[in-house]
């Protein structure tokens, strides 16, 4: 009986993994036969319950390997590279079975995937381009919250620059192979790997991720736009845009770059690498906007810096100047506002807030003046107080000793 | 001409409604015991007078504190930048309040080498016990008060523990918290443990631990009132008034001093303002007094056999407390003989968990 309820015990789960032959089958086997069964222990659909049979077709019940993969049950063996897109779109096109797993996931990823450059040139026979088991892999599919995952934000640069910064696999082409390059200098980059800021830009996010395709020329503005907002608005209503526009010139491009956006700032204003001097002469109207916008947001820059200092050599010295620091960061806002001013092209706009800020840079390193000089007070208020104490002190040894020096000592009474 | 309800010529007008005569002749017959551990005596006055300066300081910043979420952090920012000399009284609160337990917890261990807890002395070593734990009580509470983000998780952490005892702690957690977590109902009612609950209880319980120390006068160490007995001379004694209280008036400048040195170079910090939607910081932890069991709690496993780890440690460290109180009870064994090294034991014992346990919590 005791054998038997053991029996029971042991064989309740091996029977649940039995159901699923495919895996069973291929974890005993070798090399690429074994590999996939081992990876699929990891992908999201094992997790959803799907098999191995869902995609290449089969019975997964059948216990003879003839029957489970034969043809008269779907089996279908390796999936054609220019069937993968459809295969998936099977069940991510279907609203109604997406529904019951994932009920907040899109399920227009087909019909993005055929707009794309990837998609129309699969569909025309290209089986270099990439399908979904290229950026998603294959087998151990992992959630795109899933830092394992090759299309989680952080990795999504390294995913696509395995084909995109492959000379050989990208010759024939006729497009660079340096913007992965370009990008690891970027500000975006340094946001997204240095910051581990989700949010920031990566290939995707300019590019589309199923309907990948570059940018038009007149639409790079409204790209940027998504996220920097305000600038791409005063960038609308500038003298610039209509002449680029008209240059057929690819708005924040022109000056910004694409892949390899650098830290902006006064430098890109004046000086000798100011983007404006491509276009302006230094001695004409735009040159010496372009100079005055430069100059006044080096003036905040340095004010804010000369504050930064003052006030963290006085919190270091243990001074409370945490209400300074607050305005500080509204100082450090003004900067950020007069940097998207930039982009009206306009020196009254960078202006105002400049002023505002160098008004507040002005207050801060006043209260850090202050505290300083609070600090040196508190030393020399301690340093008399010791004094003081040291004394008093004296005095009462000295009161110890006259009293004990009339009376007899704590010592003498020994013995009374 | 005098009438007989008049007083004698020679007494003034405070002795004749005060009594004086009778306070000086009091004082003029204590003595303290002067032996190599006189030193000892000392700390007992520096509680009590780091306590004085607590209920000055905390007064004094009583004018400006406002004890809810919204204004408690700002008036503690407003203590430390606009008031004349606020920085001072706030920084002199909190390191006298530091200063304070650690004077007790030194108090208490030269009661324990000295042997000064026997009989008649042990109402007198349970009051203190129970002073020093309001001393820790004061500090629980008055850690949250400036309501900024480290207290805030470490005032979450503390009551976490109390929750996890077995039976009450549920309900000791919520009471504490006035509701499921730390918030504005937690910060009113440790305000008003703070400044109400517990000086009032402090204060009965001062008075009746300095009674009984009156009562009984200092403790000689029994080994050196031997070593006299045998040389047939009595142990050498000081006057407490003049002598002893001047010596301890030093003592007390002495601390003054430490406390500005450290108010005026190490101002208490107020760091940021406690945000209960933000993660808590990494490597937070409770006031250094709190370090030892906390690293305890986190050394111990979560399950010990049928038991959750963290029960297991709570009821550890309350049988440790237990058997600590009871010191003067199981110190002297039944026919009257001291366990002179079982105490010595139990004290180093306990002294070095506190110390490595401790330093071990700060820096690891």
């Amino acid at each position: 009986m005791r054998y038997a309820l053991l029996a029971m015990i042991f064989a309740a789960p091996l029977a649940a993994e039995a159901d699923d032959t495919c895996v069973a089958c291929h974890s005993g086997l070798e090399g690429n036969l074994q590999a996939p069964a081992k990876a699929f222990a990891n992908d999201i659909h094992a997790r959803f319950g799907f098999s191995c049979a869902d995609c290449h077709g089969g019975d997964r019940n059948a216990t003879d390997p003839q029957e489970s993969m034969s043809k008269a049950r779907g089996f279908v063996g390796k999936i054609p590279r220019t069937a993968v897109p459809e295969r998936c779109a099977r069940c991510h096109s279907d609203a109604a079975l997406m529904q019951k797993s994932k009920p907040r996931q899109r399920v227009d990823q087909m019909a993005q995937y055929r707009t794309s450059v990837h998609g129309k040139r699969l569909a025309g026979g290209d089986t270099k381009v990439a399908t979904c088991i290229d950026c998603h892999s294959v087998h151990d599919i992992r959630e795109v919250k899933d830092p394992l995952s090759p299309v989680h934000p952080l990795r999504i640069p390294e995913t696509c620059a395995r084909c995109h910064a492959d000379a050989a696999h990208m010759a024939g082409y006729k497009i660079p192979t340096d913007q992965f390059a370009g990008y690891r200098k970027s500000v975006h980059w340094n946001a997204l790997a240095q910051r581990g800021d989700l949010s920031a830009p990566s290939c995707a996010s300019c590019h589309g991720n199923h309907g990948a395709a570059p940018p038009e020329v007149a639409s790079v503005a409204a790209v940027c736009g998504t996220c920097h907002v305000m600038m791409e608005e005063l960038y609308n209503k500038s003298p610039h845009q209509p002449v680029f526009a008209a240059m057929g010139a690819a708005g924040c491009v022109v000056c910004h770059g694409n892949h390899e956006i650098r830290e902006p700032g006064p430098q890109m204003l004046a000086g000798p690498n100011a983007v404006c001097s491509q276009c302006h002469e230094a001695t004409s109207v735009g040159g010496i906007a372009a100079a005055e916008m430069g100059r006044q947001i080096t003036s905040l820059e340095k004010a804010l810096d000369r504050s930064d200092a003052i006030l963290s050599s006085a919190q270091q010295s243990g001074m409370e100047v945490s209400e300074a620091l607050l305005r500080q960061r509204e100082a450090r806002e003004n900067l950020v506002k007069a940097a998207v001013a930039v982009h009206a092209f306009q020196t009254a706009a960078v202006h105002k807030p400049v002023a505002e800020g160098l008004a507040i840079a002005a207050e801060t390193y006043k209260a850090g003046t202050s505290a300083l000089q609070e600090k040196r007070f508190r030393r020399l208020g301690l340093s008399v107080s010791l004094i003081a104490i040291a004394l008093t002190m004296l005095g009462l040894w000295l009161a110890i000793r006259t009293i004990e020096g009339r009376t007899r000592k704590p010592s003498e009474l020994a013995g009374r | 001409m005098a009438t007989a309800s008049e007083p004698p010529h020679d007494t003034g007008w405070f002795e004749e409604r005060l009594g004086l005569a009778s306070i000086r002749a009091f004082l003029a017959h204590k003595m303290v015991p002067v032996h190599a551990g006189t030193m000892w005596y000392y700390f007992g006055g520096i509680t009590l007078f780091l306590f004085v300066i607590q209920v000055l300081t905390g007064s004094l910043l009583l004018l400006y504190y406002r004890p809810s979420p919204s204004e408690a952090y700002e008036s503690v920012q407003f203590i430390m930048t606009r008031v004349q000399f606020g920085w001072l009284i706030r920084s002199i609160h909190s390191w006298s309040a530091n200063l304070m337990i650690l004077a007790a917890f030194i108090h208490m261990f030269s009661v324990v080498f000295l042997r000064a807890f026997r009989r008649p002395r042990e109402l007198t070593w349970l009051s203190g016990i129970a002073l020093l734990g309001l001393a820790l009580a004061f500090g629980f509470s008055g850690y949250l008060l400036p309501w900024n983000k480290v207290s805030y998780f470490a005032t979450k952490v503390g009551t976490d523990m109390a929750a996890a005892m077995p039976a009450v702690g549920h309900q000791l957690a919520r009471y504490l918290r006035g509701g499921n977590d730390v918030g504005g109902a937690t910060l009113t009612r440790f305000f008003g443990f703070h400044v109400a609950v517990l000086p009032g209880i402090t204060t009965l319980l001062l008075l009746v631990h300095l009674v009984l120390v009156q009562k009984h006068g200092m403790s000689s160490p029994p080994a050196v009132t031997e070593e006299y007995s045998r040389k047939g001379m009595s142990m050498p004694q000081m006057p407490f008034f003049p002598n002893f209280f001047l010596r301890e008036l030093m003592a007390w400048y002495a601390a003054l001093a430490v406390l500005g040195v450290l108010a005026a170079i190490f101002p208490w910090e107020l760091g940021a303002k406690a945000d209960p939607f933000a993660p808590a910081p990494a490597g937070i932890r409770p006031e250094w007094y709190f370090l030892a069991p906390f690293y305890t709690l986190k050394l111990i496993p979560s399950h010990i056999w049928l038991f959750e780890g963290e029960l297991v440690g709570l009821l550890g460290f309350g049988l440790l407390v237990l058997f600590w109180v009871a010191l003067p009870f199981w110190a002297v064994n039944r026919q009257g003989m001291e366990r002179t090294r079982w105490v010595t034991g139990a004290g180093v014992l306990l002294l070095a968990y506190l110390t490595t346990f401790s330093a071990l919590g700060y820096w690891r």
